[in-house]
């Protein structure tokens, strides 16, 4: 294959990879608060949460375009003082992807908080532990299965993602230059060939990582 | 020794209530909190857990507050030392069995644990998941859990509603044999009277977030108590007029006795009622199981 370049696989994954951990950091505790909270404009934040889901992602894309310039508002404020740039930048990227995969974390692990009896925290609050050590070995491992399919759905999304990657990163080898709009390049550029191996590439990670988690679910403790 | 003299505003059921409360208990004793749904039972329990905070009022135990609006003092659950079995017992279902007690107990009291074990009569059922067992068994892990960390109180919520008749006997007498043996002070929200006569030695009857009576089961709910006297607690099941009479089933247990009332007693009764069937016993006969004939009648 003339000219092919798996630089555009390396940042896909390593990006897929960023925007996974930092989500479910991000997305552990603001699930859990979603799933517990009686706050009376909760429904507010769900709705903000599931926004990603239903626009396009040239919306997104665009507000960030906007939000990210280095002339005014956060993108200057983020050059000015912290000599920071996010726009056509692996770290644009990442923030993008992290919001453009929200709800793909979120909304699975807070349906695993919501359907975990309140009684299980509080009988481990009981026999003297900690909300930390309760969180970690009994919250946590009865939602595995929610957990899991956050993560390999955010992976997975953000694998996929295209509009917002174009609208914010632009197309620079190796710092934004991801898998699919490695494919769109070498589509317009008539080398099917190498925009084959992308998409098979693409292709087959999606199926490995989504069979993957079936695989492991299916073996999964079963929550009483 | 517990005192509790608190106040909370709590919803059940889409409807507001006002719990106001106060009572000791005394060391060793075995206490019912009984009432109907929504009378703030279980409120009053999981404030003494401290899994939900009074509005006003304190709570000591042994001479330290647990709570005490007043001095701004409300010890974490955590803190509290007490034993709790939760209505869904809230077993945790990544854990079998025996690591259920462990992690309760902590790794350096396994002696404890064996001892919990035993007591609880676990040993065959510790590698299992909570989701392999029955109700009753669930029940028997529960209770040997809260007791890993040798509490000097235990709190029960509704511990028999889950169960079917048959399992709860044998398990009244279970959790009574652990109350003695290891020196409890045990408070028990229930529904059941005939828990309240079974288990507890004090009954505080709740409605509507106020103590109504308390006493001894035996005084507290007829004033009189004349010797020769038997008492059952039961539910009616069924009301049917035959003549001029009526005919109303009882469950007692997992029997069902026939009584004759007339139109004007029946008036106050209806299916689902929570009754106690009294009858004076001029010449009562003990028998086996087995053997329920009285000796003249049989052939």
């Amino acid at each position: 294959m003339p000219g092919f370049d798996f630089g555009p696989i390396f940042l896909t994954v390593k990006l897929a990879t960023a925007a996974t951990v930092i989500l479910f950091l991000v997305g552990l505790p603001m699930a859990h608060w979603l799933a517990r909270t009686s706050f009376k404009y909760k429904f507010l934040t769900e709705a903000l949460v599931a926004m990603p889901l239903v626009l396009p992602p040239s919306v997104l894309g665009f507000y960030l375009l906007v939000a990210f310039g280095p002339g005014y508002g956060l993108g200057k404020i983020l050059a000015d003082y912290f000599n920071v740039r996010l726009l056509f930048t692996f770290w644009g990227l990442l923030v993008g992807s992290v919001i453009y995969s929200l709800p793909f974390m979120v909304q699975p692990l807070q349906s695993g908080f919501s359907a975990l009896p309140n009684s299980l925290a509080e009988a481990s609050y009981t026999l003297g532990k900690s909300r930390l050590e309760t969180f970690l070995r009994v919250v946590l491992p009865n939602i595995r299965s929610a957990a899991l399919s956050g993560v390999v759905l955010t992976f997975a999304h953000t694998v996929g993602e295209f509009g917002v990657v174009l609208m914010i990163g632009g197309n620079i080898p190796g710092e934004t230059r991801v898998a699919s709009v490695a494919i769109y390049e070498e589509v317009e550029a008539m080398r099917y060939a190498n925009a084959n191996s992308y998409a098979l590439f693409l292709v087959a990670v999606s199926f490995a990582v989504l069979a993957a988690a079936y695989f492991i679910n299916k073996r999964g403790i079963k929550v009483a | 020794m517990i005192t509790v003299d608190i106040r909370k505003k709590f919803a059940s059921d889409g409807r507001e209530f006002s719990l106001d409360v106060k009572m000791e208990v005394a060391q060793n004793a075995f206490v019912a909190l009984y009432g109907k749904s929504g009378s703030g039972k279980t409120t009053l329990l999981r404030m003494i857990a401290g899994l939900l905070e009074p509005d006003d009022g304190v709570i000591t135990v042994d001479g330290v507050a647990w709570h005490d609006k007043g001095e701004s003092i409300n010890l974490a659950p955590q803190k509290r030392g007490v034993g709790m079995v939760f209505q869904d017992y809230a077993l945790f279902p990544n854990m079998t069995v025996f690591e259920n007690i462990v992690y309760a107990a902590g790794k350096n009291n396994m002696d404890w644990v064996r001892r919990l074990v035993e007591a609880a009569n676990l040993g065959s059922l510790q590698s299992r998941n909570p989701a392999e067992l029955s109700g009753g068994e669930k029940q028997r892990v529960a209770v040997a859990r809260a007791l890993a960390r040798k509490p000097g109180l235990l709190l029960l919520d509704e511990p028999m509603s889950a169960l079917d008749v048959e399992s709860r006997a044998g398990l009244q007498d279970e959790l009574l044999a652990m109350h003695r043996e290891f020196g409890l002070t045990t408070i028990m929200v229930t529904h059941e009277l005939s828990e309240v006569f079974k288990m507890a030695t004090d009954v505080f009857i709740l409605e509507a977030g106020r103590v109504l009576r308390r006493g001894k089961p035996s005084g507290v709910y007829s004033d009189q108590n004349p010797a020769g006297q038997f008492r059952f607690a039961g539910e009616i099941s069924a009301i049917e007029k035959q003549d001029v009479v009526y005919v109303v089933s009882v469950i007692v247990g997992n029997t069902i006795v026939k009584v004759m009332a007339a139109e004007e007693e029946i008036s106050s009764f209806s299916v689902g009622d929570k009754v106690l069937l009294i009858s004076k016993a001029f010449n009562p006969h003990i028998v086996k199981p087995g053997l329920e004939l009285p000796f003249y009648n049989r052939n």
